[in-house]
């Protein structure tokens, strides 16, 4: 063998190492500024994707498109009220906090975001999405849809933000069963076959969970505000020899066709 | 084709195809929606790298690949390095035995060094106490992703093969005449 084919691999392995032991801060700054070569090819993508919709648009008929601007004038009326009631609920709840003594509730804003590109790894759930500390994006905050919680924000960069979604194990959060008990337990693993199912583990061995019952964020942790819609309960089943049990919970959110996502902040 | 000596064009082109690989398989995920595994086609690619060029491009091959890779990924930065390289080494150190010409070897080969690298990085990630989504799911996937690469093994192959013979200057077919050594016939 000659003295080059030694050498190489002892010098692949010994960058790997030496990357390996980067600060976890330097090897954050330094993969978001790698893969940032690839953001104008994830635009590129993304405006293609977007053309096809945007041309069966234009197809549609224009009796349709009154149909649904009606439809949407209605909804939109009813939500109007209901953001109405919702505020005038706020007022009083702060009104009563205040009389009470007991501490604001620190509002929430959203921003929207596109999912820009998914882990080629098979063994993690990340994305990435096109909001970064420009934008007052923070390391932890909470990701949603409309349907339920999606994740939370691990890595920031000035233009994008890698966010791990629920069921991978570097996700866990604080969840309850909306029972009469209150069941807390936490959001942890999922199995690869079905990236929508997750565990609820370390729920009391004498959890009253039955099929269907919704699942939100218990606020616990502080990470994720409470009641925020995670999904339903599929079945549950004592685990360690009946010490707790285990919920295997449907998420709200589809996390296989995830394209635009909202990020809460404070 | 026989080796390549290391220059710029086979570099650059083997480059590029790294690069495009990973903007794939993060931009792309049509096996994950059908067949519920990521398609990986960096290993194929250091199976051309092994067959055909010389050990300075493998290393780089596999030093840009992986960190493009791990860029995108939530793997610690080298880990897909280390995986990527190592079969290919050992390709490259048999590589005067391997009938490279032949569609079946680049196919067997396309199914060891994708089924290999990530069984090799799963080793480190794990060594390194890195929880991952695992389960007996990911031995489906893992069937499904070295399949699929050792498929596209060969037409990955030929389709770089064709674009390096296209783009780089064509080989001068030699010929044994030389008019110097002719016998000259003739009375004088």
């Amino acid at each position: 063998m000659k003295r080059a084919q030694i050498i190489a691999p002892i010098v692949v392995l010994l960058l790997a190492v030496a990357a390996f032991n980067l600060p976890g801060q330097a090897v954050t700054r330094f993969k978001l500024a790698v893969s940032s070569v690839f953001v104008p090819f994830f635009s590129l993508n993304n405006a293609a994707q977007r053309t096809l919709p945007r041309a069966v648009d234009a197809l549609t008929p224009r009796a349709e498109l009154i149909r649904q601007n009606a439809k949407l004038r209605d909804e939109n009326d009813q939500l109007r009220i209901a953001a109405w009631q919702s505020a005038d609920a706020l007022r009083e709840n702060a009104r009563l906090r205040a009389q009470l003594a007991w501490q604001q509730r620190t509002a929430w804003q959203v921003k929207p975001a596109r999912v820009i590109s998914r882990d080629p790894a098979n063994w993690w759930r990340t994305v990435q999405i096109d909001l970064g500390s420009r934008d007052g994006v923070r390391t932890n905050a909470p990701v949603l849809t409309p349907e339920g919680l999606v994740g939370r924000v691990t890595a920031v960069g000035l233009t994008r933000s890698q966010i791990v979604l629920l069921g991978d194990p570097n996700c866990r959060v604080a969840a309850v069963v909306e029972n009469e008990r209150r069941d807390t337990g936490i959001l942890m693993n999922a199995s690869p076959l079905d990236a929508d199912l997750v565990e609820l583990n370390f729920l009391a061995r004498n959890a009253d969970v039955k099929p269907g019952q919704a699942v939100s964020t218990s606020g616990l942790g502080e990470v994720f505000p409470k009641g925020i819609p995670v999904g339903t309960v599929v079945d549950a089943r004592p685990v360690e020899f009946g010490l707790y049990t285990q919920v295997r919970v449907k998420l709200a959110a589809n996390l296989g066709g995830l394209e635009e996502v909202w990020v809460l902040f404070r | 084709m026989g080796f390549v000596p290391v220059n710029g064009f086979t570099l650059v082109l083997v480059l590029a195809a790294a690069f495009a690989a990973v903007l794939a398989q993060s931009a792309f995920d049509l096996t994950r929606w059908l067949c519920g595994a990521q398609l990986n086609l960096l290993p194929a690619l250091m199976v051309y790298a092994a067959l055909t060029c010389e050990l300075p491009v493998l290393v780089a091959v596999a030093l840009f690949g992986g960190l493009l890779f791990d860029s995108l990924s939530a793997n610690p930065l080298g880990t897909m390095t280390v995986a990527l390289f190592l079969p290919a080494w050992v390709i490259y150190l048999q590589r005067g035995l391997i009938l490279r010409e032949l569609t079946f070897a680049r196919l067997v080969l396309g199914l060891a060094a994708t089924g290999a690298t990530p069984v090799i990085a799963m080793l480190i990630l794990l060594s390194a106490r890195e929880e991952l989504v695992l389960g007996w799911f990911s031995l489906w996937q893992w069937a499904v992703l070295t399949l699929l690469g050792g498929l596209l093994t060969p037409l990955l192959m030929t389709a770089l093969d064709a674009t390096r013979n296209a783009l780089s200057y064509q080989r001068v077919a030699e010929n044994s005449f030389r008019s110097d050594r002719q016998i000259r016939r003739g009375r004088n």
